[in-house]
């Protein structure tokens, strides 16, 4: 079954106000299972927007969004979709166990059965011995991993990620490019991930969707096709490199686009 | 940990005894019937009668008083200190309450905050003098089955008047300091209201609510005991600060003691809050979210 599909999606911020946005229009994707789907583009583009409608976050304007042949709405409810942000966003309060138990938690799990997921998602993201750490006693990549355990807790099919690493430093970021891949195979995730990043998208995603603003929209789908193996080697590829030129271009066209309408985009 | 209890326990009687010390070198240099400056009096009075010895101050705590049933003035101190702290300690807990609830509504419904917020503010610019007696009146006229008004309610309720104002702006800043990521992180997981005010806001208010329970533990003291004396409740500090107050041209040292009763409830209060911060810190990072 399809997991994403996303038909004639329209979001439009403040209608009929005189600060109306058309954040996104004509918006059509569909996402296999399995597939790791990149959205890149300017600030503007509406990648974060398009990310809060799979998640129900929002509500779209026009169009519809089913994730596994449910609606949105009941694919939130069910649980479907794990989410991570920018910020790690752990509650002080927890453990880093508890922090994982969270989602769990929500649900009604009994306690015995939460201890034996969490621990197990630790194990996954290589924090066993980190179980019972408060997050601020964790490193920034640590308490990204943490907070991937926590998306990934109750086994969701669906992975929606908002510039998870962008606050990482370039090694521990790689690092963690590496680690997630490793994590959503094992786990068998399809993954949504919004990135500034050209080389992280394309190291990433089987398929790299280019999207520019004003109003925002996808203007490219660029399949990566460097197979499922990745590994810091396929960094030096010169398929690698071909893809990242290709990615580039496609957002130099939306630059330029842009500039001869007069638009400051930086 | 104990060293640094240590530490604090020493800068406090350190700090005390540069306080007694300070008062003693004013009775040494300052005028003993004031300093006056163009006819205004301008430096309080140096006298005994004004300012009596600080040691002056502990003799009367060993006082014989004939009409208290030969009790020790100390003596008398403590139960009325215990007879206070019981209405304190009621006022705050009842202030805490509905600091806490009028925070949570108010979180709830904008509207509301923005009805709410401007009373509330006005009600602490009421006079407490001026609001005791209505208190009594209005107590007064309650008849629940055989359930009767005591005086003593005025004072729990006066205190509680006092303590509830910071807890209700703690609690509501307090609560609306998630991010809008953790917001839409519980959103995510579907949860209900109820889930995110106890799993994510009311956790995430604490180091808020801490500051606003010390402001709300010294407003209960000063709330019960003013209240203790203008609605006559007697037994307790505030009560014992007027009788010794009425006696000070006779013995000016004893007042001093009763305000020592005064004195050790607020700490007693701020005792009681600080050990309520370190066990539920304990586990938290140590600076505090801005």
């Amino acid at each position: 079954m399809t997991t994403l599909s996303i038909r004639s999606l329209k979001k439009v911020f403040n209608p009929g106000k005189a600060n109306q946005v058309d954040a996104l229009v004509d918006v059509d994707l569909t996402v296999e299972p399995g597939d790791f789907v990149s959205l890149i583009g300017p600030s503007g583009c509406g990648k974060s927007t398009l990310l809060r409608l799979l998640a129900d976050l929002i509500q779209p304007t026009s169009g519809t969004v089913m994730m596994n042949g449910k609606s949105a709405h009941q694919a939130r409810i069910d649980q479907d979709y794990g989410m991570a942000f920018q910020q790690a966003g752990l509650f002080d309060w927890r453990s880093v166990a508890e922090n994982i138990e969270l989602p769990l938690e929500l649900k009604g799990w009994d306690k015995a059965k939460r201890r034996d997921r969490a621990h197990e998602m630790l194990e996954l993201v290589k924090l066993r011995e980190f179980a019972d750490h408060r997050p601020w006693e964790l490193s920034g990549g640590m308490q990204q991993r943490v907070a991937i355990a926590r998306a990934l807790a109750s086994h969701p099919q669906v992975l929606l990620m908002d510039e998870p690493f962008g606050a990482l430093d370039e090694m521990t970021r790689e690092h963690m490019q590496a680690e997630l891949l490793r994590i959503c195979r094992a786990a068998q995730t399809t993954v949504v991930f919004v990135t500034h990043s050209i080389p992280e998208a394309v190291y990433l995603s089987s398929r790299v969707v280019v999207m520019s603003p004003r109003p925002g929209r996808i203007t490219q789908i660029i399949d990566v096709g460097l197979g499922d193996a990745r590994t810091d080697e396929t960094r030096d590829d010169a398929a690698f490199y071909t893809k990242i030129t290709e990615v580039r271009e496609a957002l130099r066209g939306i630059e330029s686009t842009l500039a001869a309408r007069g638009v400051d985009n930086r | 940990m104990t060293r640094a209890r240590l530490r604090r326990v020493v800068m406090f009687v350190a700090a005390l005894v540069a306080v007694a010390c300070l008062w003693e070198f004013y009775k040494i240099i300052g005028p003993d019937q004031g300093g006056k400056a163009f006819g205004w009096t301008v430096l309080p009075r140096a006298g005994d009668r004004s300012m009596p010895h600080v040691w002056e101050m502990f003799a009367r705590l060993g006082d014989v008083e004939a009409s208290q049933g030969g009790r020790h003035i100390w003596q008398i101190i403590l139960s009325a200190i215990w007879y206070s702290l019981r209405l304190v300690l009621a006022g705050f807990a009842l202030g805490v309450i509905v600091g806490m609830g009028l925070g949570v509504v108010m979180s709830r419904l904008k509207l509301v905050e923005r009805g709410l917020m401007p009373l509330l503010v006005a009600s602490q610019t009421v006079p407490l003098i001026a609001l005791a007696p209505l208190v009594v009146a209005w107590g007064g006229k309650l008849h629940i089955g055989s359930f009767t008004w005591e005086k003593w309610m005025s004072a729990v309720v006066l205190g509680a008047f006092l303590s509830f104002f910071p807890v209700a702006i703690g609690t509501l800043k307090g609560l609306n300091s998630p991010s809008a990521e953790a917001l839409e992180l519980m959103q995510s997981y579907a949860a209900t209201w109820r889930q995110t005010l106890f799993k994510l806001r009311f956790p995430a208010a604490v180091p808020f609510l801490i500051p606003a329970l010390k402001l709300a533990g010294s407003a209960s003291v000063f709330g019960v005991l003013v209240s203790e004396i203008s609605t006559g409740v007697s037994g307790g500090v505030g009560r014992l600060i007027i009788k010794f107050a009425n006696e000070a041209s006779s013995k000016p040292a004893r007042v001093f003691t009763s305000v020592f009763g005064a004195v050790i409830l607020g700490l007693l209060m701020a005792g009681l809050v600080a050990a309520a911060e370190s066990r539920i810190m304990r586990n938290r990072p140590k600076e505090i979210p801005a």
